[in-house]
């Protein structure tokens, strides 16, 4: 079609600007043309293509196609297209333009070449995701936006910082295996870990996908962290400690599903916990490990998506979205509760449908490895995704008591983006070859034998009778409006309570000098106390004095890893 | 599992029954008694010790689930906040 050189990016970012310019017919069509042109041209596409330029001292490779890059490739391009078709009806220019820089940048981060080029991606993916979320125009997505575009900058200064300090140490600024040796390795990996949903690091995902809108959070839990889980299967391949961190996601957040009213930020907590396999597979870093982990990301982008498409279906046609105002839905939606079923069963990895062949690869991984006690513990999470992602989600959407509320099923087009996904569920999970063909590693894995058809059946039959046995004895615990504290609880009510004992404490010094001391020596100290206090904490901050302070953040670092790097 | 019928639109479908909820259910506990007894005549490749309980992964599946399910429930005491927690003050 075009010269193989142009990097893949280029056409979604070219239909971003275009989709600024035009409206209607002619928007829809290059909207859908952009992720189907593209993903054709990559299908073209050998392994070894590469565009390198200079760039003052740098040697970017801003552009480099091998197996790893162009399953991500091929996956972005999938997403893109069921998130643009999902989205068609959407007349908000402002959402179409975002997604769409959102999925090029994505596309773009997983064929750099270079952790500079990396960078830049990195940071247009966060910024374009956060308009996703303010796309919701009310006043909770303006203060979830900005939050969650700070954990966004956050990842990519520390990216910045490590790059910098990794290019000073080794020569070079080439993207391959990174490794934790260095300090500026660390970094790296933290970088990546932010946006991987590492444990602590993940409030993003459960405070922004709720907050955007039914379409805008498709998009959102298709790439950003996919994009990480890649980063990682390049960067950080068999680092030991990633199989903890990871055992860690898989298990904390199905807890936290299965008491959480909201269905969509179940799905977020669900998507932590199916993060956890992925960095498992990672972290083990054997052929059949690494292979799993993008295997399952390529598949969880597809019964992720498919989920939360039936959930954005159920908001967008009933203005609803918690647990408890839901429920028995199936009756006017249900071609949705089907599609949304199938994706329940996809990833709970039912057999036959696709989770089932790319998770038992990381299972089996852990298995060969010999960790059992991280296998055990990856079995609890595997029985816990199926009783909160698996039966919570339909069953309180559209099963469960019937909340009286009927509607009609969504709009066509949504319904074919959520039916091309059930349909891409299903393929993969009966025929595993599809997606086996493009992994990366070269492994003959096969998932279909009867140990492991029969042990996966008897792990989630009985899960089933257990959800049913406290469902009858009256001790599943009930959907309430709620909130539940986690770790987002320090900075949005932690710091600011820290902030107002602050202010308090200054001010009753300032008091009691005021009576014990003379007034000359009380009103300057008062002054000052609350000049500079009350205002540092209340103002507006310009933009430049951030900018600034990211600048001392940085040289500071600069100097730390440039004396690090003198002394050694 | 459905309390009540005829809401909404006032048509009765074939959940709403009593009756069908039973077959689903049945249908459930016919499976699970399959799997169980299945377990008794294959032989499963087994890698860890603990995979050598008859019938391990169904005792681990129905296990891991009530405890789950407890936990969170239990969790509930110490995280459970009000619907706008975050949007008041202090």
């Amino acid at each position: 079609m075009w010269s193989p050189d142009v990097p893949a990016f280029v056409p979604l970012y070219c239909a971003a600007l275009l989709a600024l310019f035009t409206r209607g017919w002619l928007r829809v069509a290059i909207m859908l043309a952009a992720p189907i042109l593209g993903g054709l041209h990559l299908l073209g596409i050998e392994p070894g293509v590469s565009v390198q330029l200079q760039l003052l001292t740098f040697d970017l490779e801003p552009y480099r196609v091998d197996r790893l890059s162009l399953l991500f490739g091929y996956l972005f391009h999938i997403a893109a297209l069921i998130g643009v078709i999902y989205a068609l009806h959407v007349k908000d220019t402002m959402q179409h333009v975002a997604a769409l820089l959102y999925a090029g940048s994505a596309v773009g981060a997983v064929f750099a070449g270079d952790l500079v080029t990396l960078f830049m991606f990195w940071e247009a993916m966060g910024l374009s995701s956060a308009f996703l979320i303010w796309a919701s125009r009310d006043e909770r997505s303006v203060g979830t936006g900005i939050r969650y575009l700070m954990f966004q900058v956050v990842s990519g200064l520390l990216l910045l910082v490590g790059l910098m300090w990794h290019a000073q140490a080794t020569g070079s600024i080439a993207f391959n295996q990174i490794g934790t040796e260095s300090t500026a390795g660390w970094l790296i990996l933290l970088a990546f870990g932010v946006k991987a949903g590492f444990p602590f690091l993940h409030n993003w995902l459960t405070d922004g996908y709720p907050a955007s809108t039914p379409t805008g959070t498709v998009f959102l839990c298709m790439f950003t962290t996919k994009a990480a889980v890649y980063a990682l299967a390049r960067g950080f391949p068999g680092t030991e400690a990633l199989i903890y961190v990871g055992m860690t996601m898989a298990c904390f957040p199905i807890f936290f599903a299965v008491i959480e009213n909201d269905l969509r930020r179940v799905l977020a907590y669900s998507m932590i916990n199916q993060l956890g396999f992925m960095v498992v597979g990672v972290g083990i870093g054997t052929a059949l490990a690494l292979n799993g982990a993008v295997a399952h990301a390529f598949n969880d982008v597809l019964f992720k998506g498919l989920l939360m498409m039936a959930m954005g279906a159920v908001l967008l046609m009933t203005g609803r979205m918690n647990g408890s105002d839901l429920g028995g839905l199936y009756k006017s939606m249900p071609i949705t509760a089907t599609l949304c079923c199938i994706g329940a069963a996809s990833i709970s990895a039912f057999p036959l449908f696709n989770g089932f062949v790319s998770k038992s690869m990381v299972m089996s991984a852990l298995m060969y490895e010999g960790y059992e006690y991280v296998w055990l513990a990856m079995l609890f999470a595997s029985a816990g995704v199926f009783h909160h992602a698996g039966i919570k989600i339909p069953y309180f959407a559209f099963f469960a008591h019937d909340s009286g509320i009927r509607t009609t099923e969504p709009p066509v087009n949504m319904l074919i983006a959520m039916g091309i996904a059930a349909v891409a569920c299903i393929a993969i999970g009966s025929f595993p070859s599809l997606l086996y063909n493009l992994l990366p590693y070269d492994y003959e894995y096969s998932p279909y034998d009867m140990t492991h058809v029969l042990t996966q059946l008897q792990l989630l039959f009985f899960s089933a009778l257990a959800f049913v046995w406290l469902n009858m004895r009256g001790m599943y615990p009930p959907e309430l409006r709620s909130t539940n504290i986690d770790i987002e609880w320090l900075w949005r009510k932690g710091l600011p309570r820290l902030g107002r004992g602050v202010v308090a404490a200054c001010r009753a010094v300032s008091g009691s000098l005021g009576t014990a001391g003379s007034a000359m020596l009380k009103q300057p100290i008062f002054k000052a106390t609350r000049n500079n206090l009350q205002m540092a904490l209340a103002r507006n901050w310009p933009t430049g004095s951030m900018v600034m302070w990211v600048g001392v953040f940085l040289a500071v670092m600069l100097v730390a890893g440039i004396l690090s790097t003198r002394l050694s | 599992m459905t309390d009540d019928n005829k809401t909404g639109d006032g048509k009765t479908y074939w959940l709403d029954q009593p009756k069908n909820q039973r077959t689903v259910r049945v249908s459930l506990y016919v499976a699970c008694a399959i799997l169980v007894v299945i377990d008794f005549f294959v032989h499963r490749h087994i890698m860890f010790a603990i995979e050598k309980i008859p019938a391990f992964y169904a005792l681990f599946g129905f296990v891991a689930c009530v405890v789950l399910v407890w936990i969170a429930t239990w969790m509930r005491k110490f995280l459970m906040r009000g619907e706008d927690y975050y949007d008041v003050e202090p």
